[in-house]
């Protein structure tokens, strides 16, 4: 039961990171397409600044769950995904460091620069979580002590390759919408005509990839056995039309809380499939990590969800509260700070 | 070389660059929120301004800490996954914990406070900043205790071919854990001290905004007085936990090999560690190691020859780092102490200020041989007494080590050289003119 209540948890923190991330790591990999001058470029950087740091945490937070709830997973998920995650991290690390850095020295060439590490911390990771969550949902190749039996390329097959590209389209469709929100004029227009072109772009990929899920992976099994499960793409296919609609109606707030419901849903697709695999292997179904031989010891378990019912609902408050301040279209008085 | 090899150059790397920027983090946060309260209570223009200067050090610091201590979670995973799966019952959901408790609070608090000077009244702007100052002091209090399970492990039952967690609150409020804590954080706040007396010293040798930047100097100067002693005062605390739980580490500190009692201290010691001696001892102070080991002039101290060769901690690099940190400590007692007893008459004392100057890297090099005695002298384990070093590193080929290793230093050199410069830049800039302050 614990352990399962923290599968559902880990679950949750990784959809509530690509919900909140997801719209930080879209927008900076549009960046290029969607900014034509130095302004523009400051308005984006501006939309994300106060954001972007506290939605990191939540990779930070379903990395140490992992760690914390299911260490064997953690361990094997992790190392199996090496270069894959360093990957990850240095272009994390880029990203984050540009956002602090690029406004501090008044030479086009240095703020070039940055805004590169910008596009390529937020465009690397938003593909590489696809590409590594569509192997997991897939399974990865290891054997029965956890030791991966592939490269970096094992996991770039075209079903990774397809999960890589849905995240992107899911992300830029987010981070468009957000823009729309945060910006006006101009900018706020192409914001707005980006998502209503990426839209079908990202219907038809997400259709495919259902397709491909039903011919690549086990997920379908569970679908099979508890038709309550189909709540999850139901959602994610209702939300996706949702998030239309709203654009339809220059609806940009619900257009993009629709966007977010999509990823959750999609999140949790997968998630339910799994279940009680965290990752499944795909040399054999034997070699799983799963919740029963992955999980910590009950003990650890339930002060952690002691931690969680109590801190959880506290960080949503002050998040919320930040997100509230900072709700407003980013303005000529917030380009007078030099940050940016 | 080998994966295990690879990963502990590749885990020291990155958290000794990691470690440069966390300290002043932790202090410099907190003498931000003291100045930003002061412009509350007080409505000095003088202290906002410091608030801003100071604070815009604090970011640049801060962005770089933050982004390089997600890389050092994962690591567990990816590089130590042998070591994660053996204690991550425990050890990881320490990690969890801080994440939630802490990390959050900080990483939310710092945007609020860089975007939300005109958004947010005075008083709750500078809560912003005591916010952050508390969250990432909290932090660290995890963190460390995660540490001081692999120095110390307690609380935990071995079950299930693992280290289970049996009694939580033994391993948070364990006392090495708070000893870990005070001398670590202690040890930040003299750097942040250090730091701000160096370079408002410096504004002030050219007499630029001398009174603001003397205001900076008295605070930190108080602020690291205190810390200094304080920090001597519980390092010799740890030292004697040190002495009594790990003696091999306490043994390679001293470079001692021959187990005995009223055990001296020597001054100037050449390790000889190929033939299990020293190839010089010179100016003992008799009994002194082990009066500052046990408090007690007569008691026996163990030497390294009589633990197996296979337990020992590499002694050069533990006793020169050992002997790096305790001397560095006490010559920031004394230059503390003088920057205090001066704080009144800077400007004509500018031999002083000058000295001032040029020792902000001296904390630097102090907290990392600081650390390179608790983690060097831990080995051959990597928790003590329960798993080797060599047992914990994950089953994967060695060029990928390898190659994210050189990416490493690549990317962190680069970002050392571009925090440098930056850091650099502002602290030369000095604050921004009062007019400008006024309007914002």
């Amino acid at each position: 039961m614990l352990e399962t209540i923290w599968f559902v948890l880990w679950g949750l923190l990784w959809a509530v990171y690509f919900m909140l991330d997801g719209f930080d790591l879209g927008l900076g990999a549009l960046m290029p397409a969607l900014a034509k001058n130095e302004t523009d470029k400051r308005v984006i950087y501006h939309a994300m600044g106060p954001f972007w740091d506290g939605n990191e945490v939540w990779l930070l937070t379903a990395g140490g769950v992992t760690f914390a709830a299911f260490p064997a997973t953690y361990a094997v998920m992790f190392s199996s995904l090496y270069s894959a995650l360093m990957l990850l991290l240095f272009a994390l690390i880029l990203r984050g460091v540009a956002f602090e850095f690029r406004g501090k020295v008044d030479n086009p060439a240095w703020r070039g620069l940055w805004d590169a590490c910008l596009w390529l911390g937020s465009f690397l990771p938003a593909l590489l979580l696809g590409v590594a969550f569509a192997n997991i949902f897939m399974g990865i190749p290891f054997d029965a002590q956890g030791v991966y039996q592939g490269t970096l390329f094992t996991l770039l097959n075209p079903y990774g390759l397809l999960g890589g590209v849905l995240f992107v389209l899911l992300f830029m469709v987010h981070g468009s919408l957000w823009l729309a929100i945060k910006s006006d004029g101009e900018l706020a227009d192409r914001a707005q005509a980006m998502a209503k072109r990426l839209w079908p772009a990202l219907v038809i990929v997400a259709v495919v990839f259902l397709a491909a899920t039903w011919v690549s992976t086990r997920l379908w099994a569970n679908y099979l056995g508890n038709i309550a499960l189909w709540v999850f793409p139901l959602l994610a296919v209702a939300a996706l039309f949702a998030t239309r609609l709203a654009m339809a109606r220059g609806a940009w707030w619900k257009a993009w809380f629709a966007s977010a419901l999509t990823i959750a849903g999609c999140t949790f697709f997968g998630v339910a499939g799994l279940y009680p695999n965290l990752v499944p292997s795909s040399l054999d179904p034997a070699f799983s990590m799963t919740i029963s031989n992955s999980a910590s010891s009950p003990l650890t378990l339930k002060i952690m969800l002691g931690v969680a019912l109590v801190m959880v609902p506290v960080v949503i408050a002050y998040q919320a509260w930040a997100y509230y301040t900072f709700r407003h279209k980013v303005t000529e008085e917030d380009l007078a700070y030099e940050d940016y | 070389m080998d994966v295990l090899m690879l990963s502990r150059l590749q885990f020291a790397a990155a958290t000794f660059f990691h470690f440069l920027f966390v300290p002043l983090t932790l202090g410099l946060s907190v003498l931000v929120a003291i100045m930003e309260s002061l412009y509350v209570s007080r409505g000095d223009q003088d202290y906002k301004r410091m608030a801003q200067f100071w604070g815009k050090l604090f970011i640049i610091n801060f962005a770089i800490g933050v982004v390089t201590g997600i890389t050092l979670e994962f690591q567990f995973g990816t590089n130590w996954s042998r070591y994660s799966r053996y204690v991550g019952d425990i050890f990881g959901s320490l990690l969890a914990i801080e994440a939630t408790l802490a990390f959050f609070l900080e990483s939310t608090f710092i945007a609020v406070w860089i975007f939300g000077w005109k958004k947010l009244s005075p008083k709750m702007h500078a809560t912003a900043i005591w916010l952050v100052a508390l969250a990432s002091n909290v932090s660290a209090y995890w963190i460390l205790a995660a540490n001081s399970f692999m120095q110390h492990p307690v609380g935990y039952v071995l079950r299930n071919g693992r280290a289970e967690l049996d009694d939580f609150l033994a391993i948070i409020t364990q006392k090495w854990a708070v000893l870990e804590f005070v001398h670590t954080v202690g040890g930040a706040y003299i750097l942040a001290g250090f730091f701000v007396m160096g370079v408002s010293a410096w504004h002030i040798l050219r007499g630029r905004e001398t009174a603001l930047f003397t205001k900076s100097f008295r605070m930190a100067a108080v602020f690291a007085l205190v810390f200094a002693v304080f920090t001597a005062i519980n390092g010799d605390l740890s030292g004697k936990e040190v002495a009594e739980k790990q003696p091999s580490k306490l043994a390679a500190m001293e470079s001692h090999w021959r187990t005995q009692k009223a055990a001296p201290m020597y001054l100037l010691v050449v390790p000889d560690e190929k033939n299990a001696r020293n190839s010089l001892e010179l100016l003992p102070i008799p009994g002194a190691l082990s009066f500052l080991a046990f408090g007690d002039f007569s008691a026996e101290v163990k030497g390294l020859a009589d633990i197996p060769a296979a337990d020992r901690p590499p002694v050069l690099l533990t006793f020169l780092a050992f002997r790096v940190m305790v001397g560095l400590g006490t010559l920031f007692i004394v230059l503390a102490g003088l920057a205090w007893l001066k704080r009144k008459k800077l400007p004509q004392n500018r031999w002083l200020l000058t000295i001032l100057v040029w020792v902000i890297p001296l904390p630097y090099l102090a907290l990392q041989a600081g650390w390179a005695v608790a983690e060097v002298g831990r080995q051959p384990w990597i928790v003590w007494g329960l798993m080797r070093t060599a047992d914990a590193a994950s089953p994967i080929a060695a060029s990928q080590v390898a190659v994210s290793f050189a990416a490493f230093i690549l990317v962190y050199g680069l970002l050392g050289l571009a925090a440098f410069y930056l850091i650099f830049k502002y602290a030369r800039k000095g604050p921004a003119p009062l007019a400008a302050v006024e309007g914002r």
